[in-house]
């Protein structure tokens, strides 16, 4: 049987430093939603949250929060919290109770409110937690982590750094024709590679801001889209997996890699598994998609995604990028959206916001920055502490 | 002027003297490698170990990957009065299989270090605290 949800409504937030509060970019991504699906509030039997964690004890119970919010309605709740998957999570929660038929249609959402400048960790004397020690005796960064991946692609691939600008560049385009973004600006080769570096070789413009944004999704099951006689996009597959053991990439907030002394490495790094576990599911490959949004917290790390996600071997990324196949019009374009770069990260709505970006792709609502005649569509993100996603969705 | 005492910035992560070496844990059943120190609990998933001996790591590894910080990090970094950018660098130890960070030692360009270069661990001062230089380890590339 397949194992498939049917996606009724999506909405957003746009993206930017707007300093309110998160559940009014929330709600009004709700609202969108409700509209898309052509629902009211009241016909949701559970509200699924994505929760932030910078936002006080409203963030930390972000479904009831939006549940409130929007006027108590007796439906049930749930909130996750899973980094920059927590939106994922969120997904593949209210998908389980529609696939036990616990519930028909569900109220998927995820908003933030960001601080200025570098994610910190938690304040306080914490010297158990290694998000917070990797701050103190190293002053390890988020960045830090992209850089060494960046460079090891240099030394390995021979990427350069004119190849990490030129995602940015990418990416700023595909970015112009969405009204969601953060940025609507063009940006040069030359703008980029003028950017102050920060985390060598990594610029200013490389790496990713943190943003205000809310995202929603409506999804159903297959017979409640049927009933009110739409033909929607579909989730095939939404991807959770947790690392294998040892995990030899050195991964967020870490000091050191598992050991492969005892055993052996795994085949797949974590972040080729959780595309491979989302395929598996799905029942599709890489060869079947028209297009993918992935997490460029970094310009550099993107080139990691199209490895990771399959679209070329090891060490075939630049080539990919530099033949043009990833930019729109090409074979197989990633972020269309325009991706963090145009975005910033506004992380509990980050993973939905792709989500709503596969939709729009595979309705052909996407206006300027439509891939033609596109029929499924990989998510992937990858976040702290064995945190990572993938969804896929096909018309 | 007064000598001014050095202590570790955390107790037990590391060894000092001329041959300075990280402390980390072995599995007393299936013998993986921990650091920092595993001893509550092996993360083997094939392994329900829960004693561990403590042993210290190879002190030479190669460099993983590296990068230099050109900003003033946030907090808990402590960063004294003039933030002086700084290197890290992912180093892989050969007998352990595994790769672990650490700042590289002060002095050394960035621009000297290549991935695959041989380093080894040496005890620096990272801040201070009153009269108190607290010190952690770094990564020296190996006087060739
Ligand atoms: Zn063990």
């Amino acid at each position: 049987m397949a194992k498939e949800v049917a996606v009724l409504g999506v909405g957003m937030h746009p993206w930017g430093k707007w300093g309110k509060n998160f559940v009014e970019y929330g709600i009004k991504a709700c609202n969108d939603a409700l509209d898309d699906a052509g629902l009211e509030w009241n016909d949701i039997e559970v509200v699924a949250g994505a929760e932030t964690v910078r936002n006080g004890y409203a963030g930390y119970v972000a479904g009831a929060t939006f549940a409130e919010a929007l006027g108590w309605s007796g439906a049930r709740v749930s909130t996750s919290y899973a980094a920059c998957a927590s939106g994922s999570q969120a997904i593949n929660n209210a998908r389980a109770m529609i696939l036990a038929d616990m519930a028909d249609v569900i109220l998927v959402v995820g908003a933030d409110t960001t601080p200025k400048g570098f994610l910190a960790p938690n304040a306080g004397e914490r010297w158990a937690d290694p998000d917070w020690l990797r701050f103190r005796l190293m002053g390890c960064t988020n960045p830090t982590y992209f850089a060494l991946y960046a460079r090891r692609r240099m030394d390995l691939y021979g990427a350069t750094e004119e190849d990490f600008a030129a995602v940015k560049v990418k990416n700023a385009r595909h970015g112009m024709a969405n009204p969601n973004a953060r940025y609507h600006k063009e940006f040069t080769m030359e703008q980029v590679l003028a950017s102050p570096m920060v985390a060598d070789p990594l610029r200013l413009f490389e790496i990713c801001a943190t943003s205000d944004g809310a995202a929603a999704v409506v999804i159903s099951s297959m017979e409640f889209a049927r009933k009110h006689n739409v033909d929607p996009v579909k989730i095939r597959a939404v991807s959770t997996v947790t690392p294998t053991y040892p995990q030899t990439t050195i991964d967020m907030p870490y000091f050191s890699t598992d050991s492969a002394a005892t055993v052996d490495a795994p085949a797949l790094t974590f972040k080729d598994s959780i595309a491979q576990a989302a395929y598996e599911e799905a029942g599709l490959g890489p060869e079947d998609m028209s297009l993918a949004e992935v997490y460029d917290l970094s310009s550099a790390l993107e080139l990691d995604w199209y490895e990771n996600i399959g679209l070329c071997p090891k060490g075939d990324a630049e080539k990919l990028l530099r033949d043009g196949s990833t930019q729109l019009g090409g074979r197989i374009p990633v972020n269309p959206s325009g991706g963090l770069a145009s975005f910033g990260e506004a992380v509990p709505a980050q993973a939905l916001a792709q989500v709503c970006e596969l939709t729009w792709q595979l309705r052909g609502q996407a206006g300027d920055r439509q891939v033609e005649g596109a029929k499924a569509g990989i998510t992937a993100n990858v976040g702290l502490f064995g945190h990572g996603s993938s969804v896929i969705c096909s018309v | 002027m007064t000598q001014k005492s050095v202590a570790p910035s955390i107790e037990g992560w590391f060894t000092t003297g001329d041959t300075p070496h990280l402390i980390g844990t072995q599995c007393k059943i299936c013998r993986t490698y921990f650091f920092p120190k595993q001893d509550l609990f092996c993360k083997n998933p094939g392994c329900r170990g829960t004693e561990f001996d403590e042993v210290e790591l190879s002190r030479t590894g190669k460099i993983w990957s590296y990068t230099e910080h050109y900003y003033q990090p946030p907090e808990p970094y402590i960063s004294g009065d003039d933030f002086e950018p700084y290197t890290i660098a992912a180093v892989e130890l050969d007998k352990e299989k595994m790769v672990i960070l650490g700042q590289v030692a002060k002095g050394v360009a960035h621009a000297d270090l290549t991935t695959g270069q041989e380093v080894e661990l040496v005890v620096e001062t990272l801040y201070e605290e009153g009269e108190t230089e607290k010190t952690v380890w770094k990564w020296k590339p190996v006087a060739s």
